[in-house]
């Protein structure tokens, strides 16, 4: 019964997921951008825009001029995120990726900088006057929701270990839709939980800055006005 | 004002403390409302429309399907807080609404409420909020505390632009009756007239006829200031304020005098005589095309190879970002020269060529720092290479002086604190907010000023230079502290023929002699 709840439910997330992404990738990708706003000094050749783009996304490089506080919580924040979703990789793989196995012990400790990372994060949401007078309840509750999967996913690791034989047998069933059981113990339905809902809130909530990015006109229009009309 | 900026707060000597927040401080600054006929020479309703909230709606609902830009920054802000203390205004008021991402927020919680699902279904949640008069005021309030200077989108992790945000507001709130008079007005001048002070063709030949004068007294060179004469090479626009204002027309000199020892064949035109377009501060994509086709009317009619911008900030950005697209394309131009040209990029070739004999010494009793308008730095570029825009100037003013410096690095070139005069907000009504927004450039003035000596600043600017004029005085400078960069270059050219100091300049090192 619970498994099933929770398959259908996976289904469910996964398909809101990328229905609503496409679909708002698809209003950013077809909405006219009539004139060029780039923020300069821009690039003046579109190699240097992904050049640009690039160290945004990988190092933040904007929020780094910003402010540097920010900037540290933040980028240890994803970039822990990225290791933790890379060591995941395995309950979703048989045989598991060289790279993945390689890549497990950071991962795990990568678990405990998300968890910093997060706390500093809201720590400063609330601290800094600034940035608690333009927080809404939802960015509170956001980074409670990603603070409740990384200490549900570590004390599953550290407290209470769960049965992951099992727990990847049945990703793997959703994957190949051969249903397995799910283990019902209690830390790891409410770590799964937690990350369903955070799968269905993506598309509607300011997870969207992740795709927005990529559209930002001020961060990836090449700056040759004068030798390209709009 | 009742509201007047607190000296002792202001002209202190540690640079730009990030201030605690006053709550509603300015919710009372707003300019004036544009009066029916003007609102309607534009083809904005006279006044506030009864069905406002659903005409407010529908508008935005159409401006976020025609600008991506729109649509990506009102999903993409997770409140990270970087931008929460680059703005000038929240500075210098401490008014949280004027922090880039609060002000953002103004219409954020619009676009939640009405047009994404969580705010539908859940307002409290996610901050959104009914667009009630309240909200209205705070927009009409706020959208006019915003210069447009694009310093928070530099530091935002997805480039979040609040100066579109604020173009986007204007442009709803002109649609709705709701327009601002300094603006507007002044575009029904330039439908009407031509410029943005309404200056009649004859009174522009007038005042061209005199500085003809002023310049033969000055230098006993017959320098002309040509007005719509058909066949000239180059048509020069720039902002009518370098008719008549100060600083402004000692730089509209410098360039007469820079095209005069080019030898090159220029000309003003009455039709355009104009290089501001202030309807890129309303948003209206209409309004600045149609501006903007002025200009390429005036190249035409005129027979011109060329186009030359004066001084301008948002002129230059206008020209340089958008003019190719809105009037474009220029193809009956000489393409052997950008389209269009920034006088600073014309003087700066003859330099390295070295066809210009500058004096330097004849600006030796002024220490220099050069304040970047921000509309040059963060919306446009000079020369052809990224960030042009810093070196140029500052290589024209180190050619024609010996003293200068700049202000602390995290306040110019990218980081420059906007003047606080832009955007639209040049007016007395807004004398207030101008007064405070000018307080971070102000102190970092006052820096250089205090530890180099600084005894001047120069501008490539109209705004920022009428803006400097009046408020540098509340800071204990003086009004003619500010000055035109093409003022030095007046300065320091010796002209053909030129007397200096009782001698008559003849060239003596052909090297540099001009073709
Ligand atoms: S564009 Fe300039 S004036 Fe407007 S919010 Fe940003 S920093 Fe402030
Ligand atoms: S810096 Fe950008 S993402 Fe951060 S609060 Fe400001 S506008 Fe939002």
């Amino acid at each position: 019964m619970l498994s099933t709840i929770y398959a259908v439910l996976f289904y469910i997330a996964m398909a809101v997921f990328t229905v609503g992404l496409v679909y708002r990738i698809r209003l950013y990708a077809r909405t006219p951008a009539p004139l060029k706003i780039p923020t300069t000094p821009a690039p003046v050749t579109r190699s240097g825009v992904v050049l640009r783009m690039a160290k945004e996304v990988v190092f933040f490089e904007s929020l780094f001029k910003a402010n540097k506080w920010i900037w540290l919580f933040g980028w240890v924040f994803h970039v822990a995120l990225l290791l933790v979703l890379i060591r995941h990789l395995r309950y979703f793989t048989e045989p598991v990726w060289w790279w993945v196995k390689w890549a497990q012990p950071f991962g795990l400790y990568a678990g405990f900088a998300l968890l910093g990372g997060l706390f500093a994060l809201w720590v400063r949401r609330i601290a800094v006057e600034r940035i608690r007078y333009i927080s809404a309840p939802s960015d509170h509750l956001m980074l409670l929701l990603l603070i409740g999967i990384g200490i549900s996913g570590l004390m599953m690791k550290f407290v209470a270990h769960t049965d992951i034989v099992a727990l990847k047998a049945f990703v793997l069933g959703l994957v190949y839709f051969s249903w397995q059981p799910l283990p019902a113990d209690p830390l790891l339905l409410i770590h799964l939980g937690l990350v369903l809902v955070l799968m269905i809130i993506f598309p509607f909530s300011k997870l969207l800055h992740a795709p927005g990015l990529f559209f930002s006109p001020s961060r990836n229009q090449v700056d040759n006005p004068r030798e390209q009309r709009g | 004002m009742n509201n007047v900026v607190d000296h002792d707060t202001l002209t202190i000597n540690t640079l730009i403390d990030i201030p605690t927040l006053k709550k509603g401080a300015m919710k009372d600054s707003a300019p004036y409302v544009a009066a029916p006929e003007f609102q309607q020479a534009l083809g904005f309703p006279g006044e506030l429309v009864d069905d406002w909230q659903a005409r407010a709606i529908e508008k935005f609902g159409e401006l976020l399907k025609k600008s991506r830009a729109l649509q990506v920054y009102m999903d993409s802000c997770v409140k990270c807080g970087a931008c929460t203390d680059k703005c000038h205004y929240f500075l210098g008021s401490s008014d949280p609404k004027n922090m880039p991402v609060a002000r953002q927020d103004l219409l954020r919680k619009i676009y939640r409420r009405y047009f994404t699902f969580a705010g539908k279904y859940f307002p409290r949640l996610v901050g959104a909020e009914d667009l009630t008069e309240a909200v209205l005021d705070d927009w009409y309030s706020y959208f006019h505390q915003c210069s447009q200077c694009r310093r928070c989108s530099v530091y935002c992790p997805y480039g979040i632009d609040t100066a579109e945000i604020s173009m986007a507001a204007r442009e709803i709130m002109d649609h709705i009756g709701k327009g601002q008079k300094y603006c507007n007005e002044i575009l029904g001048k330039v439908h009407k007239i031509g410029n943005n002070l309404g200056l009649p063709v004859a009174a522009l030949i007038n005042t061209v006829e005199d500085l003809e004068e002023d310049l033969e007294e000055e230098t006993g060179v017959t320098v002309r200031l040509p007005v719509d004469e058909k066949g000239a090479d180059i048509l020069l626009v720039t902002p009518s304020a370098d008719f008549f204002a100060e600083p402004h027309v000692d730089g509209l000199m410098g360039y007469a005098k820079v095209f005069h020892q080019a030898g090159v064949s220029w000309t003003i035109s009455s039709y355009a005589s104009e290089a501001a377009n202030f309807a890129l501060f309303i948003g209206s994509y209409e309004q600045m095309k149609l501006v903007a086709e002025r200009i390429r009317k005036a190249a035409e009619d005129l027979g011109v190879k060329r186009i030359i911008f004066g001084e301008c900030g948002h002129a230059w950005r206008v020209a340089y970002s958008f003019l190719n697209t809105l009037a474009g394309p220029f193809d009956f131009l000489d393409a052997a020269y950008p389209i269009p040209q920034h006088i600073c990029e014309f003087t700066w070739d003859l330099i390295e060529k070295g066809e210009l004999r500058l004096d330097k010494s004849a600006n030796d009793h002024m220490t220099l720092t050069f304040h970047d308008s921000c509309n040059v730095a963060r919306g446009s570029r000079m020369g052809d290479y990224p960030g042009g825009q810093f070196e140029i100037p500052r290589a024209i003013i180190r050619a024609c002086c010996n003293n200068f410096v700049d202000m602390a690095a995290d306040t110019i070139k990218e980081g420059t604190f906007c003047c606080g005069g832009g955007g639209g907000l040049l007016t007395d009504d807004l004398i207030d907010i101008r007064t405070r927004g000018a307080a971070p450039r102000m102190q970092a003035l006052q820096d250089v000023v205090t530890d180099h000596g600084v005894t001047h600043m120069v501008a490539i600017c109209a705004i920022c230079k009428s803006q400097f004029a009046k408020v540098m005085p509340t800071y204990g400078f003086a009004m003619d502290n500010v000055v035109s960069l093409h003022q030095l270059v007046s300065n320091a050219i010796v002209l053909d023929g030129q007397n200096v100091n009782g001698v008559e300049h003849t060239d003596l090192d052909p090297g540099s002699q001009a073709q």
